[in-house]
């Protein structure tokens, strides 16, 4: 028994390294545009988003402040001291005097720069410099130091983006226009399908059966064959593109899978609730919207999830049937893609971008998660 | 002004579109009941029949109009379209716009990738999936683990693409690299490090794949010999097709495991990773898995916890080992999950477009159906081809729609 025991517990240890290393991997990716998105260009281009959780080795160039004024003199030496970091405190590895060797020297040695010229440098910054008249005039020396620098995050990055970017660094109002196709876009299609999905599941006619099966087999077709047909009629008649067109397309398409869901849901109701109210004389209309809509809730909650993150994060839909040739309509995807193509290397701008728009689906994501997996184990054809 | 305020107008739209279509459903009731069918008077038995053989279409008629107008029709008209030539003023061309397709070397590039993106991609989520599902099974914070796994779902294609660009980023070799992938490549140097994670490993993945297509493979045409199967005939193309299928596969990855032996590596050098001809592909599957395994996770998770838990049990009592208990026990009783999830996988392949689209926009041989189809529809102006590739995603579609279909009505049977 004592084996098995052990073993069993060995395993264990393997499933929970294994999770862990999965989530892990799982997790990587985002986190590194969401670190990215508060690092300066500078940092970004310099170093590994990975590198910039931990305190860095950073090569700089100082300069001791200029003798004229603050050399003091004693005898035929003149002597500066002060410090070369002024205000941000750096710990120094190492330091030099010349490009050539950045690294000669240990903090608190002194370099000799012949002559009788040398400088003192601590591995605070504190430094004393000394040389005779000439040595110690003009401008202050330069010193190169290699230092650890703390970890630094800004904020800039979503200040530019939100507010105070200019053209296409600016997602204000791409927010906004996807903000405007998206509401309207998850809440009408509900309206309607919770109807017919009560008249599929509650109402006996003759052809429900065709109907559902034909509603199944919508649940697949590409909305790529939908593209031209429907942009031609749009354009037809004189809804163009726009948001009322994008409202209509995102309305339709999300269409089978909302009549799918709340169906299936709805059929599942009691029976005997829906009949006494039938005895009672409550009409079919009365019982939809007193018992039917109430009672579907999670299943409501559920299409609607579905089809905000479906309308949120579309690209295609949005570029056929809402961007006009003056891209006053951008919405936030649309203009992600825009930026990859003209500033494919600004990271720190394409960065905070994604992530202005990742940010608001992932809130969704994990304030009603629950309704998410709920709607996606009743959507899966069985 | 209303126009010149999209908030206001949305928000108008809301009040206007739920409005209206509340008020549609409610006096098209009472019109009915009230002035059509009135539910008294000598005719009154009659009418409230009448009136509940129409309440159906009642409710029914904006979901049936949608549903008509937006994706039924738009099928036959597409079909219509490809049949003819725009430059032509519409005129009926037969399959020409078909035989200018398969002509266009593009065009079997995106066939090609898409086959490979149908392979790799369903095949490689679900298996993930299924890993994760069967881990966090048993320990105490598998929820909180598989909501993080889960999590890509809620991010956009677009978003992803980008995530995925900075871990692909390419600098010269004399800068830091900030992509991660290729930081982790300048590690590798032609030691014993690159041999064992570079030429070993990947041998040994590919032989394993190779032993399971084969084993898959097996399980079909075992059916055509074997004894107390099912003999229908139709099953037997379908058989043939599986076997030749895997053995295809096989063949693949037999070479492929050659290959990683006699390739010349350019070790230390950063790579474009977005550029390497085939390699590429992958490289944009991976953003497609990545998102599509907390789907296939949740589902078969699910479809564990939903085994029936004295199976398990005898299977213990028997002795049976944890990888007998999921291979043996386990994988069987939620097979047809497994397949709901390849399949709705599949279609997810079928139609991506976003991610080639912000990533590559087809350069490099990455080209892929859906962004092929956008190429010729809205770059080259060209409806009639653009079309044509439409219905050709469509036909690919077309056995899991039946297939669906044929499901969804044994169920409710």
């Amino acid at each position: 028994m004592a084996s098995i025991a052990g073993k069993k517990s060995g395993l264990t240890w393997a499933v929970h390294i294994s999770v862990a290393a999965l989530v892990l991997l799982w997790l990587f990716p985002t986190v590194g545009l969401f670190v990215s998105s508060f690092r300066t260009a500078d940092q970004i281009s310099s170093s590994g988003w990975w590198a910039a959780l931990f305190p860095a080795e950073q090569n700089e160039v100082y300069r001791t402040s200029d003798p004229d004024g603050t050399r003091v003199a004693d005898g035929g030496q003149f002597t500066v001291t002060g410090n070369i970091f002024e205000g941000e405190p750096r710990d120094i590895r190492s330091w030099g005097v010349s490009s050539r060797d950045v690294s000669a020297y240990q903090p608190g040695e002194t370099a000799d720069m012949g002559d009788g010229e040398s400088l003192t440098l601590q591995a605070d910054g504190s430094y004393v410099w000394k040389g005779n008249d000439k040595q110690i005039s003009g401008r202050g020396q330069r010193v190169f130091v290699t230092a650890t620098v703390p970890p630094e995050f800004t904020l800039q990055n979503y200040a530019t983006i939100l507010f105070s970017g200019t053209g296409q660094d600016n997602m204000g109002k791409a927010f906004f226009n996807t903000l405007t196709v998206t509401i309207p876009a998850t809440i009408i299609p509900i309206v309607i399908a919770a109807f017919a999905a009560y008249a599929l599941a509650w109402m006996e006619f003759p052809g429900r059966a065709l109907l559902i099966a034909a509603v199944v087999a919508l649940l697949v077709v590409p909305l790529q064959l939908a593209l031209i047909p429907l942009l031609r009629l749009h354009l037809a008649v004189g809804i163009g593109k726009g948001y009322m067109g994008v409202w209509l397309a995102h309305t339709a398409f999300g269409m089978p899978l909302a009549v799918y869901l709340l169906r299936n849901y709805m059929v599942g109701l009691p029976r005997d609730i829906i009949e006494n109210a039938k005895v009672d004389g409550a009409t079919d209309f009365q019982i939809f919207t007193r018992i039917i809509l109430p009672l579907s809730f999670p299943a409501l909650a559920s299409f609607a999830i579905f089809q905000f993150l479906w309308t949120w994060n579309d690209l295609l839909v949005a570029k056929v049937f809402l961007i006009d040739a003056t891209g006053s309509t951008t919405v936030m995807t649309n203009q992600i893609v825009e930026l990859l193509g003209t500033r494919g290397g600004n990271w720190e701008i394409l960065a905070t971008a994604a992530f202005v728009s990742i940010a608001v689906p992932l809130f969704v994501f994990f304030a009603m998660q629950r309704y998410l997996v709920r709607g996606l184990l009743a959507g899966s054809v069985k | 002004m209303l126009s010149d305020n999209p908030a206001l107008l949305g928000l108008f739209t809301i009040v206007i579109g739920v409005g209206a279509c509340l008020a549609y459903f409610f006096f098209s009731n009472v019109f009915i009941d009230k002035v059509l069918f009135p539910a008294r008077g000598p005719n009154a038995g009659r009418n409230i029949n009448r009136a509940n053989m129409i309440r159906p279409w009642l409710f029914l008629f904006p979901a049936l109009f949608a549903l008509t107008l937006y994706l039924a029709y738009p099928v036959f008209e597409t079909l219509r379209l490809s049949l003819t030539d725009r430059s032509q003023g519409g005129a009926f061309v037969g399959l020409a716009n078909y035989r200018q397709m398969m002509n266009e070397a593009k065009f079997w590039e995106a066939v090609r990738n898409n086959m490979l993106w149908l392979i790799v991609v369903p095949a490689a989520s679900t298996a993930f999936g299924l890993l994760v599902a069967q881990l966090t099974d048993r320990i105490r914070w598998g929820n909180f683990a598989k909501s993080l796994i889960f999590m890509p779902m809620a991010i956009s294609f677009v978003g992803a693409s980008v995530i995925f660009k900075l871990i692909y980023d390419t600098r010269a070799a004399d800068q830091n690299q900030i992509g991660v992938l290729n930081a982790i490549w300048l590690k590798f140097d032609g030691g014993i490090g690159s041999v064992i994670f570079l030429q070993l490993l990947p041998t040994l993945l590919l032989l394993a794949f190779s032993v399971v297509v084969a084993y898959v493979a097996w399980t079909f045409v075992r059916g055509i010999v074997a004894r107390g199967e099912d003999k229908s005939l139709w099953l037997l193309p379908l058989r043939l097709l599986v076997a030749v299928g895997g053995v295809w596969l096989i063949w693949i990855s037999l070479n492929s495991a050659l290959g990683v032996w006699i390739t010349d590596v350019p070790y230390g050098e950063p790579q474009t990773w977005l550029t390497l001809p085939l390699w590429n592909n992958f490289f944009l599957m991976v953003v497609l898995i990545w998102i599509q395994t907390g789907f296939a996770m949740v589902i078969l998770s699910a479809a564990l916890r939903g085994i029936p838990e004295e199976t398990v049990e005898a299977a213990i009592v028997d002795g049976a080992n944890p990888f007998q208990i999921f291979f043996k026990i386990k994988v069987p009783q939620i097979m047809g999950t497994i397949v709901v999830v390849w399949t709705t996988i599949t279609l997810t392949v079928l139609k991506v477009f976003d991610i080639v689209f912000a990533m590559t926009n087809g350069q490099w041989e990455t080209q892929v159906l859906a962004n092929y189809m956008y190429d010729k529809l809205f770059r080259a102006n060209d409806w009639g081809v653009g079309s044509a590739s439409a219905i050709i995603i469509m036909l690919l579609v077309t056995p899991i729609l039946v297939w669906n279909v044929y499901n969804a009505r044994k169920e409710m049977k």
